[in-house]
C-alpha cells in the first residue's frame, strides 16, 4: 500500500518462555502513521508481541526492526529507541510516589534532559489534551481509574514518541470509564501517530483501525482492513472469535 | 466420628493458652512481673557485691561523664568514648549502606558472575564470627594496606553490616511491583535511573523499619572493636576499671548510656516511620 519503509517490522519471529512457545513465526509490518488493532483470545500472545516492539521482552529467533534499529538482547540502542516508543499498560503503572505532573515530567527531565520549566509546559499541554488539566498536583491514588489511564497516556505523549503501544488499556477499567479513555485514543489516532493497540473494543477498532490483526495460539491468523475483517474474515477461528465478543 | 473428635481436641488447648496469654499480657500483671524481675536482679547483684565485700563508689562516676571546674564545663572520659562510638557507628553505617547497595545490585543483576560473587561475599561474611573479622581486618589486612586501628574497625563493621543491609535492600527492592520497572523502561530510563527515581523512593517505607533496626544493631556491635583498643565507650570503660577497680559502677553506667542512646535512636526512627506511612 505504502512505498515508505515500515516503522515496525517483524520477520519470522519466535519467542519462548522456557519450553513454551508464545510467538510462532510472526511476520508483520507497520507503516508510519498506521493504526493497527490486535485482538485474539486470552493467552494468544498479544501482550508478548507488543512487548517485543519496545524490548520489554526479547525474541529468540527472527528479526525485529523498529524505527530503523534492529532489536536484540542487551542492545545499547534500546534505551534510545524506547524514547521513541510510548507504552500504555492495562494496569496504568503510574509512579505512585510522584504527583501527576511529576509522573509526566520525570521522563523528559531525567531521560531527555529537558529543563524542568520546559517539561512542565509540555506536560500541561498534554494534560489538557487528555482533558484533566486540573489534576496536575494530585497523586495517582487520588484519581479514578479512567483518569489514571489518561495520565498514563499523557505520560507517553510527553516523551514526544513516534509510536504508541497500548496493551488492553481499558480492560482494568469500570465500564463507565471506558469511553473517556477511548475518546482520548480516538483523538490521538486523528493526529497521525503510529499506534499499535491490543484491545477488544471493536467499536473503537472500527472507528480508527487501518489494519486489524487476529492472533491465536502464538500465531497471526488474519490481517485485514476493518471492512473485510468484520464482514468476511478468511479464517473460521477469527469468525468464531468475533461472533463471540460481538454477541455481548 | 474420628473426624469430628480431632478438631475439637485441637481447639481446646489453643483456647487455654490464649486465656493464659490474655491474663499475662494485661497491664497490671505485666507491670507486676516486670517490677518483680527487675528488683530480683538488682537485689541479687547488690547482695552479691556485698558478700564479696565490694566497696561501692558511685560518687566517683559523675566525673567520668562531665566535670565542672574553674576552666569551665568539660565532658568526661565516658562521654568522649560515647562520641567515638557514635561517629564510628555512623561512618561504618554509611559505608555499609554503599557496600550493601552494590552487593544487592550485583545479586539482582541477573548476571551469572555477579550473582555468584554477591552470594560468596554474603556467605563469607555471614559465616565468620564478627570477632574473627575484627582480627582479620586489623592484624592481617591492617599491616598489608597500612591503615590504623580506627580505620580497621570502621571497615570491619561496615563489611559485616553491609551483608545484612544488602539483604534488607534486596527485599525492599523486590517489594516494588514489576509494572514500575516496565513503566520506567518504557519511558527510556536506564537501570540506574530506575533505581534512583522510581524503585528506591518506593522501597523506603519497606526499608525503613529494618534499617533503623540495623543502626541500633551497629551501635551495639561497635563495642566489639574494644578488642583492638579503639578508644570507644567500651574500651574507655575497661581502661577506667583497670585503673580504679570500679567494675560494677562502670559497667552499669555504660549499659545505661548505651540504653539511652539506643532508646533515643528508636524514638527518632519511629517518628520517621510514621511520617513515611502517612505520605504514601
Ligand atoms: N513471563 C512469562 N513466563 C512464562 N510464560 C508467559 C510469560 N508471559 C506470558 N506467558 C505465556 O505466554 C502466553 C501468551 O501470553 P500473553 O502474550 O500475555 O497473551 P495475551 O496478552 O494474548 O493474553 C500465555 O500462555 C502465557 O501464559
Ligand atoms: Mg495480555
Amino acid at each position: 500500500m505504502s512505498i515508505e519503509s515500515p516503522i515496525i517490522k517483524f520477520q519470522n519471529v519466535d519467542k519462548f518462555y522456557g519450553e513454551f512457545q508464545a510467538l510462532k513465526d510472526i511476520s508483520i509490518e507497520v507503516q508510519p502513521s498506521e493504526r493497527m488493532v490486535i485482538c485474539g483470545p486470552s493467552g494468544s500472545g498479544k501482550s508478548t508481541l507488543i512487548r517485543c516492539i519496545n524490548g520489554l521482552e526479547n525474541h529468540n529467533y527472527g528479526q525485529i526492526i523498529v524505527n530503523g534499529i534492529e532489536l536484540f538482547e542487551g542492545s545499547k540502542e534500546l534505551i534510545r529507541l524506547r524514547q521513541e516508543i510510548g507504552m500504555v499498560f492495562q494496569q496504568f503503572n503510574l509512579f505512585p510516589h510522584l504527583t501527576v505532573l511529576e509522573n509526566l515530567t520525570i521522563g523528559p527531565i531525567k531521560v531527555r534532559k529537558i529543563s524542568k520549566v520546559q517539561a512542565e509546559i509540555v506536560a500541561r499541554k498534554y494534560l489538557d489534551r487528555v482533558h484533566i488539566p486540573e489534576q496536575a498536583e494530585k497523586y495517582p491514588s487520588e484519581l479514578s481509574g479512567g483518569q489514571q489511564q489518561r495520565v498514563a497516556i499523557a505520560r507517553s505523549l510527553c516523551m514526544e514518541s513516534k509510536i504508541l503501544l497500548f496493551d488492553e488499556p481499558t480492560s482494568a477499567l469500570d465500564p463507565e470509564m471506558i469511553n473517556e479513555v477511548l475518546d482520548v485514543m480516538v483523538e490521538l489516532a486523528d493526529t497521525g501517530m503510529t499506534m499499535v493497540c491490543v484491545t477488544h473494543e471493536m467499536g473503537f477498532a472500527r472507528k480508527v483501525a487501518d489494519t486489524m490483526v487476529f492472533m491465536d495460539e502464538g500465531r497471526i491468523i488474519e490481517v485485514a482492513p476493518p471492512d473485510k475483517f468484520f464482514s468476511k474474515p478468511d479464517s473460521v477461528r477469527c469468525r468464531e472469535f468475533l461472533d463471540q465478543i460481538l454477541e455481548h | 466420628m474420628k473426624g469430628d473428635a480431632a478438631p475439637s481436641l485441637k481447639i481446646l488447648p489453643l483456647r487455654r493458652t490464649s486465656a493464659i496469654n490474655h491474663f499475662l499480657s494485661s497491664t497490671p500483671v505485666s507491670v507486676f512481673i516486670y517490677c518483680l524481675i527487675v528488683s530480683c536482679i538488682l537485689y541479687s547483684s547488690f547482695r552479691g557485691a556485698q558478700s564479696m565485700g565490694y566497696n561501692w563508689q558511685w560518687y566517683q562516676i559523675p566525673k567520668y561523664i562531665y566535670s565542672y571546674t574553674d576552666e569551665g564545663f568539660q565532658f568526661g572520659e565516658l562521654m568522649l568514648g560515647l562520641w567515638t562510638t557514635i561517629t564510628l557507628s555512623f561512618t561504618a553505617f554509611f559505608l555499609a549502606l554503599i557496600i550493601g547497595f552494590w552487593v544487592a545490585l550485583l545479586r539482582l543483576s541477573g548476571l551469572f558472575i555477579g550473582t555468584k560473587i554477591a552470594i560468596c561475599f554474603l556467605e563469607f561474611v555471614r559465616n565468620v564470627p564478627l570477632l574473627v573479622l575484627v582480627y582479620l581486618f586489623y592484624y592481617v589486612l591492617g599491616p598489608v594496606f597500612k591503615y590504623d586501628r580506627y580505620t580497621a574497625s570502621i571497615l570491619c563493621l561496615a563489611v559485616y553490616h553491609s551483608a545484612l543491609i544488602s539483604e534488607i535492600l534486596r527485599a525492599g527492592i523486590n517489594a516494588v511491583v514489576q509494572g514500575q520497572w516496565e513503566a520506567a523502561k518504557s519511558i527510556g530510563m536506564s537501570k540506574m535511573q530506575t533505581y534512583i527515581y522510581i524503585i528506591l523512593p518506593q522501597s523506603v517505607r519497606f526499608l525503613l523499619p529494618p534499617m533503623t533496626g540495623e543502626v541500633v544493631h551497629m551501635v551495639k556491635s561497635s563495642a566489639i572493636v574494644s578488642v583492638i583498643a579503639v578508644a570507644e565507650l567500651t574500651t574507655l570503660g575497661q581502661n577506667i576499671i583497670s585503673d580504679t577497680y570500679m567494675a560494677f559502677e562502670i559497667w552499669f553506667t555504660i549499659a545505661i548510656i548505651y540504653m539511652i542512646v539506643i532508646m533515643i535512636l528508636s524514638i527518632g526512627a519511629s517518628q520517621v516511620e510514621k511520617r513515611y506511612t502517612v505520605t504514601n
